[in-house]
């Protein structure tokens, strides 16, 4: 017998694909928030209900509730919008939100400080450009990812291509989703059994959330270690050969609790571009009939693939799709940051990435980050692209047009962004405090005056030039991919973090924990020496994960099962 | 909370059987008085087809065996709470299980045997149920706790510094206050199934004797005549708490203070109200001697009491409100002016100087040099202020509420500041103590009838007393329907007592709540525009005897109100409007429809 489900899967079985009751929530006026149930549900319509943690305590003696606000995902599979959809968010961010705009690690949009009687509005008024919010969030397939740029401009197309044909095969295919935001007409109950309602997820849908996407060596922009289903496009003789297909990334563990853990996807094997579509919804089908539905610490793909042995896996995913999946061909990264400035594709065309710290837009002072790119949406012929390091790619801009963008850039001061040092450049932090409801400890707030102390030892060190990735999130559930991280700092307490270091430059190998729950003097102290020693010590063009690893200062984690072994300070 | 005092299960011997039992048990140990026992359950039980079952007494909150409260981020605490709750049950004992974030702390000191689960978060941090409870025992407003019993498990991680913390604090603090431990403190960590299972077994193990030994017997206590208090004879009350109930944004400072009548035998009902001698705010008081340019320390003389000016501006004399006898004492005094305007006869510059003017005011207006006693003998004896009061004696035996706005404006380029709402919200600490005494309004009472529904309309800090009506109609567990109508100007900021509406509305004890918030949109929406709304069901519900109450502003909202009732009984009742007035006006004369507006 296996155990019971976790009660989430009680409110998805019992929601009416996705229903709840989220309108009746949605009409309450005592309570800014939704229903218990509907905030488990919302999450499916790309809505996390939030409050303003810095008020909660405050507001709690005021005898006031918490000050609820939401958080809405709009997803843009491959981070591909345009001038118009980028001024719509940038209006619905000012009219609707707090303000700002937040692009998040998975190329997606975050408005944040939505309060309820405006969700509806804000809902609507995305979907209005063409975007929509369903299954940004959710026990369901998330934003796809995918390279924002490529040289090679056929095999860019073509695998953006398939990221968004991916999403739309797997996107929900409920109706409850128009019908609560969209004002859509409210069909009959379908007279068709559950499984035809949602013919690849079934009325309970995934065990827990998935995350897709692609990538196009030798940039790792995408992290694909870290997804559920990675597919990494195999180019030969210019052209796009098939993809060898990864599972079993995911980042998300628990403090305390060494049968959760971070893991890299394992390769399954090569697939033709035809077949992608195929495999995938195998993947998932396969996980959504035996990923572990009783126990959401153990329900993601990487869990199950672990539970039950990576042969098993491909067999089923073979059988089901009826695609042989042939050996892996070769493939290698050098690095997963974004291409800064300005680059020329094989057409002739411009991508300008510029650094947005933390992917927050916003005006900052002599920043003003937000109205400029407002600016440049109102002129810009081409696209804009998120990347998956939270940044943004002003991409396909005419060669006459370079000048007339560069102006708006250095006017609004962002130009100056790129000034930043390689170790910001090649940082990201999750959001956190106020908002995040798992926060643990700070994080976007925290990074940027952190990351000054961190510029100070290593320019002491002689090496203020090197590029190091460092990523830090707020709680153990990784979303700003900290663990594959050189630098990795995880949320534990208030001002308190586990450091990990010893993470592939690639994100192509695991770090390992280093020190556990300590203060910014405590980081610096640890870091300080290491720094030193790397700078005196290591081979021509090593990196410092690499250097860590193989100076013996942190164990080479191989597996996700191994990452914590023999932890320190444990027991 | 359920009643006023602690009720005691009513014994069923009369007492001669007590008398005799109470020999007969006298003098034996633990072991034979357990023996005891489980042979009076084996009569019991033989003789069960001859008797009726005793009937499942309703379980008082006070009158549980074992009252079981857990602080769980992680409902991991919560589980553990429910086992041990459900264990207890099963082996027969009464037992009360919540949340620290819904329990009520002043319960604690009638409290018999305590079982706390609790967790530890961050660096040392109680779990976000259990905040207020924690900062309410670790305060100086917790109670001495001799004769109540206690065990504590904590839940913790041991990575962190602080493990443990808040279970350790619990149980030091209860120890400190008084309280026994019923079992040593128990930590636990990630790991916690094996330790919260032992402890389990450990409370279980220890609840017979306890209770065999604890079972009161009743005793009858005098009860003392009623002492008065008034004017002349407040009653000093304790500050309990002084808590801000507005948020952030709000425009306004309202105030939730409570006080302490413990000993005092002070008596209220819902609907009366409190009078707190105040004082005037000291930077007033500067203001004036500096515009004078008096010196705080001549005596004067008032009511044939000597003190210093200071003094006497500060908390005898009225300073914040100007009235016809100061302006014509101060016109008396040469302010020629002044005499002249009063001379003329405009109503309408008159009314602008009484209600518009403090003191000071007008002082800066019409100049004037005046010694100290002239100056403390044109003003009026300050006042008592009156608030209606926000809580239910039954509810909340040994206290009293208030709901304070703090009056604060700029007037003629300067600040400006009510006597007694800043007295009372900025001057004020726990643990200070204020001079009341009880106003009672008989014309502002819950119906006699429990099973008649009311309707509420408070806007604003008119909504003090329903907050009382509420209170009291869930305590005597009236059946009647309660209707409330509140406004303010948002809702994220100026919901006064939103949580607790929240729980009213889901415990029951509450069946309506509309609400209107004036800012929030760009039409302005008031309680009158809801009542209009709602015109059907509250036709219906005054059909169905319901009576009508309204709180608050009696300048705009109480004819506003009134203007939308004859609405609701033109529309839904088919008056015309002379005989809607008329009718509400019969409602008035019958006490079906009450006000306190001010």
């Amino acid at each position: 017998m296996s155990a019971p489900h976790s009660d989430v899967e009680r409110i998805k079985a019992a929601s009416r694909h996705l229903r709840g009751t989220l309108a009746d929530s949605l009409a309450d006026p005592v309570t800014g928030a939704l229903a218990d149930d509907d905030t488990q549900l919302s999450k499916f319509h790309g809505i996390y209900q939030q409050d303003d943690r810095d008020l909660r305590s405050e507001r709690k003696r005021q005898k006031l509730e918490p000050a609820y606000s939401f958080m809405i995902r709009a997803r843009v599979p491959g981070g591909v919008c345009t001038p118009s959809q980028w001024l719509n968010m940038d209006r619905i961010a000012s009219e609707r939100a707090n303000g700002t705009i937040r692009l998040t690690t998975r190329q997606a949009f975050q408005l944040h400080g939505v309060i309820k009687t405006r969700l509806k509005a804000a809902i609507a008024e995305i979907n209005r450009e063409m975007m929509d919010t369903i299954a940004a969030c959710g026990d369901v397939n998330r934003n796809v990812m995918a390279p924002t740029v490529h040289e090679l401009t056929a095999v860019h197309a073509e695998v953006q291509e398939h990221a968004r044909a991916l999403s739309a095969h797997l996107t929900p295919a409920t109706r409850a989703y128009h019908e609560i935001w969209l004002d859509g007409e409210k069909l009959p109950p379908p007279a068709v059994a559950d499984g035809e309602v949602e013919p690849i997820y079934g009325k309970t849908y995934l065990p827990r959330k998935f995350k897709s996407g692609f990538v196009v060596p030798p940039l790792n922009d995408t992290d694909i270690y870290a997804q559920d289903l990675g597919f990494v496009a195999i180019v030969e003789n210019g052209r796009l050969a098939g993809y060898n297909v990864l599972v079993g990334g995911g980042m998300g563990m628990a403090h305390g609790e060494p049968e959760t853990y971070p893991r890299l996807a394992d390769v399954l094997g090569f697939c033709a571009p035809e077949d992608v579509l195929a495999v995938a919804e195998a993947v998932v089908t396969t996980q959504r009939d035996h990923g572990d539905r009783s126990n959401r610490k153990h329900a993601r793909l990487k869990y199950t693939i672990d539970d039950h042995g990576l042969d098993w896996f491909r067999h089923e995913v073979v059988t089901r799709s009826g695609v042989s999946l042939a050996p892996p061909r070769h493939f290698a990264f050098t690095g997963n940051g974004d291409a800064y400035g300005w680059q020329q594709d094989d057409s002739g065309a411009w991508h300008y990435t510029l650094f947005i710290q933390n992917g927050r837009v916003g005006d900052f002072g002599s920043l003003r980050l937000k109205s400029g790119l407002a600016r440049v949406a109102e002129v810009h012929t081409g696209e804009f692209r998120l990347t998956p390091n939270q940044n943004l790619t002003i991409s396909g801009v005419r060669t006459a047009d370079k000048s007339r963008i560069a102006a708006v850039l250095d006017e609004y001061g962002i130009e100056n962004t790129l000034q930043a040092s390689p170790l910001r450049l090649h940082s990201m932090a999750c959001v956190a405090f106020p908002t995040c409801g798992l926060a643990m400890a700070e994080s976007e707030r925290y990074l940027p005056s952190l990351l000054d102390r961190v510029e100070e030892r290593l320019a002491a060190a002689g090496i203020g030039g090197d590029a190091i990735t460092i990523r830090m999130t707020g709680c153990p559930n990784g979303c700003a991919r900290p663990y594959i991280a050189e630098i990795g700092l995880v949320g534990k307490g208030p001002g308190t973090y586990n450091l990990y270091l010893g993470g592939g430059f690639a994100g192509e190998r695991l770090g390992c924990l280093y020190r556990e729950n300590i203060g910014e003097a405590e980081i610096l102290a640890a870091l300080t020496p290491l720094f030193e020693g790397y700078a005196g010590g290591r081979s021509p063009g090593e990196r410092f994960g690499d250097f860590l690893v193989r100076t013996g200062v942190v164990r080479r984690v191989t597996a996700g099962r191994l990452f914590h072994a023999a932890e320190p300070g444990r027991g | 909370m359920r009643a006023s005092t602690a009720p005691l299960e009513p014994l069923p011997l009369d007492t001669g059987q007590s008398d005799r039992l109470e020999k007969a048990l006298a003098g034996l140990s633990p072991e034979q008085l357990h023996w005891v026992s489980g042979y009076a359950a084996g009569l019991a039980a033989s003789q069960a087809g001859r008797l009726p079952a005793p009937a499942a007494a309703p379980v008082a909150a006070t009158g549980d065996a074992l009252t079981i409260l857990y602080g769980s981020q992680t409902g991991n605490g919560q589980a553990i709470a429910e086992r041990l709750a459900a264990k207890a049950r099963e082996k027969g004992f009464g037992v009360s299980l919540q949340s620290l974030a819904d329990y009520k702390p002043s319960q604690l000191k009638r409290e018999k045997l305590l079982g706390f689960v609790v967790s530890t978060h961050g660096e040392g941090d109680p779990p976000d149920d259990a905040e207020l409870f924690h900062e309410f025992l670790l305060s100086k407003k917790a109670p001495p706790l001799a004769g109540v019993r206690y065990s504590v498990l904590a839940l913790g991680d041991s990575s962190y510094l602080n493990f443990c913390q808040t279970g350790r604090e619990f149980d030091e603090r209860l120890a400190a206050l008084g309280a026994e431990r019923l079992h040593p403190l128990v930590e636990c960590d990630v790991d916690y199934e094996g330790a919260a299972q032992t402890w389990i077994g450990d409370v279980l193990s220890r609840l017979p004797e306890v209770m065999s030994a604890s079972t009161p017997v009743p005793q009858l206590r005098a009860v003392s005549a009623t002492p008065r208090y008034d004017r002349n004879r407040p009653f000093r009350a304790e500050v309990l708490a002084n808590q801000k109930v507005t948020g952030r944004g709000s425009t306004k400072d309202v105030h939730h203070i409570e006080l302490s009548l413990e000993d005092s035998g002070l008596r209220y009902s819902p609907g009366d109200a409190l009078a707190v001698i105040v004082s005037n705010p000291p930077a007033l008081v500067r203001q004036l001697l500096d515009e004078l340019g008096l010196s705080g320390d001549t005596e004067v003389t008032v009511g044939g009491e000597t003190a210093s000016l200071e003094e006497a501006l500060a908390s005898k004399l009225e300073i914040t409100a100007t009235s016809m006898g100061f302006l014509k004492a101060w016109a008396g005094l040469g302010a020629a002016p002044l005499a002249a305007l009063l001379d003329g006869g405009d109503k309408s510059a008159l009314a602008e100087l009484i209600d518009g003017y403090q003191v000071i005011d007008v002082v800066r207006r019409f100049p004037l040099a005046v010694d100290a006693q002239a100056l403390a003998g044109s003003l009026r004896r300050l006042s008592a202020r009156s608030y209606s009061i926000a809580s239910s004696q039954r509810a909340n035996p040994d206290e009293v509420h208030l709901t304070v706005a703090a009056v604060r404006y700029e007037a003629f380029g300067s600040a400006h500041w009510g006597a007694a709402s800043t007295h009372l919200a900025d001057r004020l600490a726990e643990g200070d103590s204020v001079a009341v005494y009880v106003e009672p309004n008989s014309r502002f009472h819950l119906p006699e009838n429990d099973t008649t529904d009311i309707i509420m309309i408070g806007p604003g800090t008119g909504v003090a007393p329903f907050r009382a009506f509420v209170e009291e109609r869930e305590a005597r567990g009236a059946a009647g329907r309660n209707w409330l109508f509140f406004g303010d100007r948002t809702f994220a900021d100026d919901f006064l007592y939103q949580l607790e509406w929240q729980r009213h509305l889901k415990s029951g004890a509450l069946t309506r709540l509309d609400l209107a918030f004036s800012r929030d949109q760009a039409q302005k929406v008031y309680v009158q525009d809801r009542i209009r709304e709602r015109g059907a069901d509250i036709h219906a519900w005054l059909g169905g005897g319901a009576a009508l109450y309204v709180c608050g502003d009696a300048k705009n909202m109480a004819g506003d109100v009134e203007n939308a009732l004859v609405d609701v009984l033109v529309a839904h009742g088919g008056l015309t409007d002379g005989a809607a007035r008329q009718r509400l006006k019969e409602l008035r004369r019958d006490g079906r429809y009450q006000r306190d507006v001010y």
